[in-house]
């Protein structure tokens, strides 16, 4: 409880050193960069001097020449596609998994009725539905987003519940002597309060959506990352093949952080006692 | 950590005498009893138990209890922790229903009828950590249907008696667990609840605050007063706020005996504590939390 107390001090403490921000991002950045810059550096080792083919691990040169070369006829468009892909299919779990985690909250037969369904369709192999998918609605943009959303929403829900359901009982029993209905205590207390938790599952199904995406387009496509790496393969091009996964990559790293940007501002408060 | 918590508790101080001269001043704009705060001056029955009984499987956690507090008085409890202070207040509250027995609040019985007349506080400040202070404070206003600015604007004035002046837009953690606390207060007291229950209010606090604090509350239930039930295991609190004390039994909890405290007014908690009777009453009620143990 003291901790409580000291909190203040720490408050003042930390407020002068504001203007040292930005240096000190670059200084968190360090590692990563430096991990980044030795993983290049032994790739290239590897991919020159060791006499592995170009076809087996393109050395990273090669693989940015091509992606500069076939950016505007190819991979630009492929690139636009999938990303229409994977941020709709992620809004479109968000939406699906706050609907189905405040239904399940709020009432326990549903939350029984559901949850075992919903477990279940964990266990459905994508790879195979996928297929399944764009024989019913054929090479439109459909299947992928169902494909983005059975994989995103999944973790999205669990966080949420665990969130709605982590309010402190004895906080509950306040409300109620606040004249707290239901439906204000929801609003009032168990939504905001599970927000963080939220946010820990957007984290994950943003890891998740470009690779949704990518099964999708696998299964029947025409255009977008997934369908340049079917393309790519057979003939050897795996330069192409890494330029795109750079490019997924970037895009799960970017979503990624946009979740983690939107975290901060919709929910300062919770960054109080992390780090 | 005595270094650090001392900080803010020191900081209370002066906003608190602040507070002092303000609120006869306060108390002048709204027609408040500041004359006659002497002695409770309605009469009538603000909470009856009788036989009440509680137990949770096998544990009997308060039995055969039969209290009575009058109409904006103020009754402390004391007790050995376990001995059921806590469920009683939470049976009173409407948040329980006893097994055996009657509760009466202002003439509610069942349990949604005492919450809708009872205000709960526990040991523990629960702010919501997203919203300012004004938004704590606003919560009930909010619950019973007042637009959100407006509920803000009417706990803004309250906000200087509180000792919380300057602090409306700070979160939770940017406050010391002394102010804290007080947020949590004027929270409980905006719900406008004719009935105040405090489950050791100040329990979690320093005893520098909680000493502040107790002379605050005193001063504020003296300017407004509210049929109130304390419980705490600290007799001095007891005796600082309540104008009756009940000691309770540990377990199962009854009560063992009640003491009349007659004290003068208007003395500051450091004249009450060194004053004869109140030294003789303590001794009596600890004595017997000894032999209750």
């Amino acid at each position: 409880m003291s901790t409580t107390v000291t909190r203040p001090d720490e408050s003042e403490v930390t407020a002068p050193e504001k203007s040292g921000r930005t240096s000190a991002g670059i200084r968190r950045a360090l590692p990563a960069a430096a991990i980044l810059i030795a993983i290049g550096l032994i790739w290239e080792a590897v991919s020159h001097w060791f006499g592995v083919p170009n076809y087996v691990l393109p050395s990273l040169d090669s693989i940015w020449s091509i992606g500069v070369s076939s950016w505007s006829g190819t991979l630009a468009s492929a690139t636009w596609v999938t990303t229409e892909e994977v941020l709709l299919g992620f809004l479109l779990s968000i939406v699906v998994a706050l609907v189905v985690a405040f239904a399940l909250h709020s009432s326990r037969v549903v939350r029984n009725a559901v949850y075992p369904l919903l477990i279940g369709s964990q266990a459905v192999p994508v790879v195979v539905i996928a297929p399944v998918l764009a024989i019913i609605f054929g090479y439109t943009i459909t299947p992928k987003l169902i494909v983005v959303t059975l994989i995103c929403f999944f973790p999205i829900v669990v966080n949420t519940i665990d969130g709605l359901a982590s309010v402190d009982p004895e906080l509950l029993r306040v409300m109620r002597t606040l004249d707290g209905n239901r439906w204000a205590t929801l609003r009032r207390v168990e939504a905001p309060a599970a927000l963080p938790s939220i946010f820990s599952g957007l984290r994950i199904a943003a890891t998740y959506a470009p690779i949704g995406a990518v099964f999708g387009e696998y299964a029947g496509s025409q255009n977008g990352l997934g369908y340049v790496m079917i393309q790519a393969i057979p003939q050897l091009e795996t330069a192409l093949v890494f330029a795109a996964i750079f490019i997924l990559t970037a895009e799960a790293i970017l979503l990624f952080i946009a979740v983690s940007v939107a975290e901060r501002i919709i929910c300062p408060w919770a960054r109080e006692g992390k780090r | 950590m005595a270094g650090t918590s001392g900080t803010p508790a020191a900081k209370g101080v002066p906003l608190q005498s602040d507070a002092y001269p303000g609120a006869p001043g306060a108390g002048g704009t709204s027609p408040a009893d500041t004359g006659d705060s002497g002695t409770p001056a309605a009469s009538g029955t603000g909470i009856r138990l009788s036989g009440v009984a509680r137990q949770f499987g096998p544990v009997v956690a308060v039995s055969g209890v039969d209290l009575e507090v009058p109409l904006h008085s103020r009754l402390a409890i004391v007790g050995p922790s376990g001995c059921g202070k806590s469920t009683l207040l939470a049976l009173i509250c409407g948040l329980d229903e006893p097994n055996e027995g009657t509760i009466d609040v202002l003439g509610a019985t069942t349990s949604a009828d005492r919450l809708r007349r009872c205000a709960w506080m526990p040991q523990r400040d629960l702010l919501l950590p997203w919203r300012d202070v004004l938004g704590n404070a606003a919560l009930a206003l909010e619950n019973q249907g007042v637009r959100r600015r407006t509920a803000r604007q009417r706990v803004g004035h309250l906000v200087e008696r509180f000792g919380l002046a300057g602090f409306e837009e700070k979160l939770p953690y940017q406050l010391s667990g002394g102010m804290r606390q007080r947020v949590s207060f004027l929270r409980t007291l905006v719900a406008g609840k004719e009935v105040l229950l405090l489950d050791e209010p100040f329990g979690a606090l320093d005893s520098i605050t909680r000493a502040d604090l107790q002379e605050w509350l005193r001063t504020a239930l003296d300017a407004e007063p509210r049929t109130t039930v304390l419980v705490t295991h600290d007799v001095e609190e007891a005796l600082l706020i309540g104008e009756r004390v009940v000691v309770m039994s540990a377990r199962p909890g009854r009560i063992r005996a009640q003491f009349e405290v007659h004290l003068p007014h208007a003395g500051s908690r450091r004249e009450l504590i060194r004053h004869p009777e109140f030294a003789e009453l303590r001794d009596e009620i600890l004595s017997l939390l000894e032999a209750v143990t």
